[in-house]
């Protein structure tokens, strides 16, 4: 017990395992109170469409219905959700949790029913009777910017809900300049988050105590519980997320359905429970980026970057989204654009546009998807003029280590992260030379083979200087960890984090048990409840290991001291000769030891053994703000190969390199990375909601709507870069999205380079075999 | 709707004697009559398989049978995996899914466990592109595949060591 042992950097089994194994773990829809009732949304079936009314008579003389509610009956007992700004040109949309007055896209609820059972409650959805008057659909987001469109929020006097520029240097005039000009309109289309858990709400009210407890499928129980408290102006609000079965940003806003179980379970005093299914799930639930990108690259005859341009428009989908507005997605594509790169003259301009479709919202990567797919496809368009192998102009142009911190044209900074070496790295672990080889072998016996290289840099673990949303005027920047040493000796640690997948419970132990010397099984991570610390906002945007994890080392440092010196008055000696490690106190060289259990009854029950003036309470809490947040980064290199007659493409190799800081289970950062990029080739190659013209949605189920299974993903490599955040707290950067942001971009770029005898360029994902056949088509004419 | 069914079956071991509506889906009786919660219901269309459980020796979604259809039939769920169904004695199936990371949110795990138990049991599972093929009809939006794979892989290992 000399050395206290290393855990963190260990390949420790998950603490949550045994129950999620087991059938154990406690999913929102695994509880059912005594006395639950359910609920069932009929839905709008119209895209934009006047309410003109609504008859529920039928449905509340049918079997098992309690109640039927619509926004006229909820008129006085809630606040609409405002997600507001300060950015300039921002038009808030405020969001009701039924429909008033018109519907604005096919997924709305419009009426509530609640019934006895879930099964019953859908039964009455029959004996409702909704009369739509019909108004022009707002479908084509480029069509709904222009001047004269139909509105869809008659109070913002436009669909442009959000309109930002960022500019660098003279761009008109290095443009002009530039040698070599590379220029394409890219589409990438709208997709869906898709967690295989449903959205599932669960609410209660105790009338005694005036307080309600949500249970709720969510990446953010702290910020729901604070607008819940606003809106239904209530003093007392506990939200729980218990286990939840992903989320991937899906999960991370407030939504209408868990507005409406709140009020129906105040106003009813029974338990209230929503379980979504899957046609709900997918078109309701906040779905990811839908833009069109056009942008142009200028370099010199070397290959170095001078000019960037892009102008870029988000389709928002109906609402601006609580509590990240419409902001979130589409300005991160401009402001991510210019990526890992050095680019002197930068000029991003984005407009944020309501169309009657499901809203967008947070998405695992967030703006950077597209902005690496953007970016990744102009290098290597600019590559292929010049002559440069996609390896070699990627070196030339990464703002290099003498020159971190590094300010980008769009005002973020790279602190220091191994952009080169990640490159360097995957491409060795590749085999890159050899598999060009093979390439070329394989080339000319008539294959269509690609390989794609994807290089993105972003930020992670962002504090409170920066908002996670443009713009958004709450705090996620920082989070708070409360650690106690309870009179039993156990160790419990408390966060505002919410971990939905990605191991938090292990991970955090893994700190807090060598921060204080405690045994890893021993100690209990408590999250997802916003009643557990004062404030605390969840599980988003790469936050949780580098906040968590920095509030988790400063608090169980200072707890070990404490436990240094309750430990010195038993054991007899300074509080500096005491070691603390796997649970026990101690004085090396010395049989002189106590454990964790016999400390706290110590300190707690055998009140004599410490002066009182010298006893502390086992316990500190601590708040971590990293300011600015750090810089993950990483390249993707892989190969596909497409079938000449089918065009089915098949990903064959995939190799991610990855800074992502001090790891603290390697493991579960290997676990997060094959997630993420599997998510990334969906999104590249089966991934679209598609909506046609009148706005309904046509990959309404899992039979339209492709999610990759194990055939489709290849094995994926993952080589880690040993490196520490200079930024944070125990070194750690955020590396939950990144797979999701390098995928697509390396996709587009291996099948580019799969048609490159063709003559084809790719802009537009995902790219399907039918895809490819129309643009063959299209070529040969 | 007010119909209603007897029905008698094995779960875990245990026999059941319910009525229920014909109407009433498999999962959901599993889940709200027993409260065998571990079975989850994700698509509700047979596609994702988070239902999947083991009806007469064969893997099976619940969410496309009726609990009237599995009148007379032998179900096992994922909580007759571990001994005892105790969270302190995981099955070698389950202790490789463990071991390898083979769940994150762990939504989709009883399916892919109880696929995996069906497919140990029947095929050889020599190459990896044959577990990925026996896999493809449960989605896991976490893993990526790789690590629950490996997991699949290691404990077909052991089937061969057992026996020998």
């Amino acid at each position: 017990m000399q050395t206290r042992p290393k855990i963190i950097g260990t390949a420790a089994k998950r603490l949550e395992d045994p129950r999620l194994l087991t059938g154990h773990g406690s999913y929102v829809d695994d509880k059912t109170p005594a006395g639950t009732l359910h609920v069932a949304f009929r839905r709008s079936d119209q895209s934009h469409a006047t309410i003109l009314s609504i008859d529920c008579s039928e449905a509340l003389k049918m079997p098992g219905v309690v109640a039927v509610l619509t926004a006229r009956d909820l008129e006085g007992l809630v606040k609409p959700v405002v997600a507001t700004s300060k950015m300039r040109d921002y038009h808030a949309t405020p969001i009701y949790p039924l429909a008033r007055d018109k519907v604005r896209y096919v997924g709305e609820p419009v009426v509530a029913i609640v019934a006895e059972s879930r099964y019953l409650a859908e039964d009455a959805l029959e004996g409702i009777a909704i009369e739509f008057d019909t108004l022009p659909n707002v479908v084509d987001p480029e069509q709904a910017a222009a001047p004269d469109a139909p509105l869809l929020h008659e109070d913002a006097g436009t669909n442009v809900i959000v309109r930002r520029e960022f500019l660098r240097g003279d761009v008109d005039l290095a443009m002009a300049a530039a040698a070599i000009r590379v220029n394409r309109r890219f589409r990438f289309h709208r997709k869906t988050p898709m967690a295989i858990e449903t959205r599932t709400y669960l609410a209660e009210y105790d009338q005694g105590r005036k307080s309600l407890q949500l249970h709720t499928t969510s990446q953010i129980p702290g910020i729901i519980r604070d607008v819940l408290t606003d809106i239904l102006d209530l003093p007392t609000v506990r939200v729980v997320a218990p286990d939840v079965g992903g989320g991937f940003g899906g999960k991370a806003s407030v939504y209408q359905e868990e507005i409406l179980v709140c009020i129906l379970a105040r106003k009813l005093g029974r338990p209230v429970k929503w379980t979504g299914d899957r046609l709900e799930d997918l078109s309701s639930t906040s779905q990811g980026f839908d833009e069109i990108v056009e942008a142009e690259l200028g370099l010199d005859e070397q290959g170095r970057i001078l000019a960037l341009t892009a102008e870029v428009v988000g389709d928002i989908g109906a609402y601006s989204i609580y509590p990240w507005t419409a902001g979130l997605e589409p300005v991160q594509v401009v402001s991510f654009l210019p990526g890992p790169y050095r680019v002197a003259h930068y000029r991003g301009r984005v407009r944020a546009v309501a169309t009657s479709k499901p809203p967008t919202g947070p998405y695992r990567g967030v703006g950077r998807p597209t902005s690496t797919f953007v970016m990744e496809r102009l290098m290597d368009m600019a590559a292929q003029k010049l002559g440069l192998d996609p390896r070699e102009i990627r070196l030339l142009n990464f703002v290099s280590q003498e020159e971190f911190p590094y300010k980008t044209a769009s005002g973020i900074v790279w602190d220091r992260s191994g952009f080169t070496e990640c490159l360097t790295s995957a491409c060795a672990a590749f085999d890159y030379e050899g598999q060009r080889a093979a390439q070329a072998v394989a080339r000319a016996a008539g294959r269509w083979v690609g390989i794609g290289i994807a290089s993105y840099a972003e930020l992670t673990g962002i504090g409170s200087r920066i908002s996670a949303s443009p713009g958004m005027p709450i705090n996620t920047g920082t989070e708070t960890a409360t650690l106690k040493i309870d009179s039993t000796g156990a160790v419990t640690a408390a966060f505002g984090v919410a971990s939905h997948g990605q191991g938090l419970e292990t991970t955090l132990a893994q700190v807090v048990a060598e921060e204080l010397g405690a045994r890893l099984a021993a100690v209990t991570i408590i999250h997802g409840d916003s009643a557990a610390v004062p404030h605390g906002t969840g599980t988003y945007a790469s936050r949780s290991a580098v906040l968590a994890g920095g509030a988790a080392t400063l608090a169980a440092r200072a707890l070990r001291e404490k436990v240094e010196r309750m430990s010195a008055h038993l054991l007899g000696v300074t509080a500096a000769e005491v070691m603390v490690a796997d649970g026990f106190a101690f004085v090396p060289g010395s049989d002189k030891k106590i454990s964790f259990r016999e400390l706290a009854k110590a300190v707690y029950s055998e009140v004599g053994r410490i002066p009182a003036e010298a006893r502390e309470s086992l316990e500190e809490t601590k708040l971590y703000d990293p300011f600015f947040g750090t810089t993950t980064c990483s390249t993707h290199v892989t190969q596909v190969e497409i079938d000449p007659e089918t065009y089915v493409i098949k990903v064959q190799r995939y190799q991610v390199a990855e800074d992502c800081g001090r790891i603290i289970n390697p493991l579960i950062v290997a676990g997060q990375v094959h997630g993420a990029v599997a998510q990334g080739i969906g999104a590249a190659l089966f991934e679209e909601m598609v909506y046609d013209e009148m706005g309904q949605l046509l990959t309404a189920s899992l039979v339209d709507y492709l999610v990759p299974t194990a055939v489709e993903i290849p094995s994926i490599g993952v080589s880690h870069l040993d490196t520490e955040s200079p930024s944070t707290v125990g070194g750690f950067r955020g590396m939950g999205e990144g797979g999701t942001i390098g995928a697509p971009a390396a996709i587009a770029n291996a099948v580019a380079d799969a048609l490159n005898h063709l003559n084809i360029l790719i802009d537009e994902l995902p790219v399907t075999p039918e895809r490819i056949f129309q643009l063959i088509k299209n070529k040969e004419k | 709707m007010s119909a209603v069914m007897n029905i008698k079956l094995t779960v875990n071991g245990v026999v059941y004697e319910k009525t229920v509506e014909p109407r009433l889906l498999l999962v959901d009786f599993l889940r709200q009559d027993l409260h065998l919660t571990g079975t989850h219901a994700g698509c509700e269309h047979g596609v994702c398989g988070a239902c999947t459980i083991i009806v007469d020796g064969d893997s099976v979604r619940s969410c496309l049978m009726f609990a009237v259809q599995a009148d007379g039939c032998k179900i096992e769920t994922v909580e007759s995996l571990a001994r005892l169904g105790s969270v302190d004695s995981l099955n070698p199936l389950q202790e490789s899914f463990r071991s390898h990371h083979g769940l994150q949110c762990g939504f989709c795990t009883p399916g892919m466990l109880m696929t995996s138990t069906d497919l140990l049991k029947k095929y050889p599972l020599a190459t990896d592109e044959e577990i990925r093929e026996g896999l493809s009809g449960n989605l896991c939006r976490c893993t990526g595949y790789e690590h629950i794979v490996q997991a699949v892989r290691t404990a077909v290992g052991q089937r061969e060591e057992s026996e020998k």
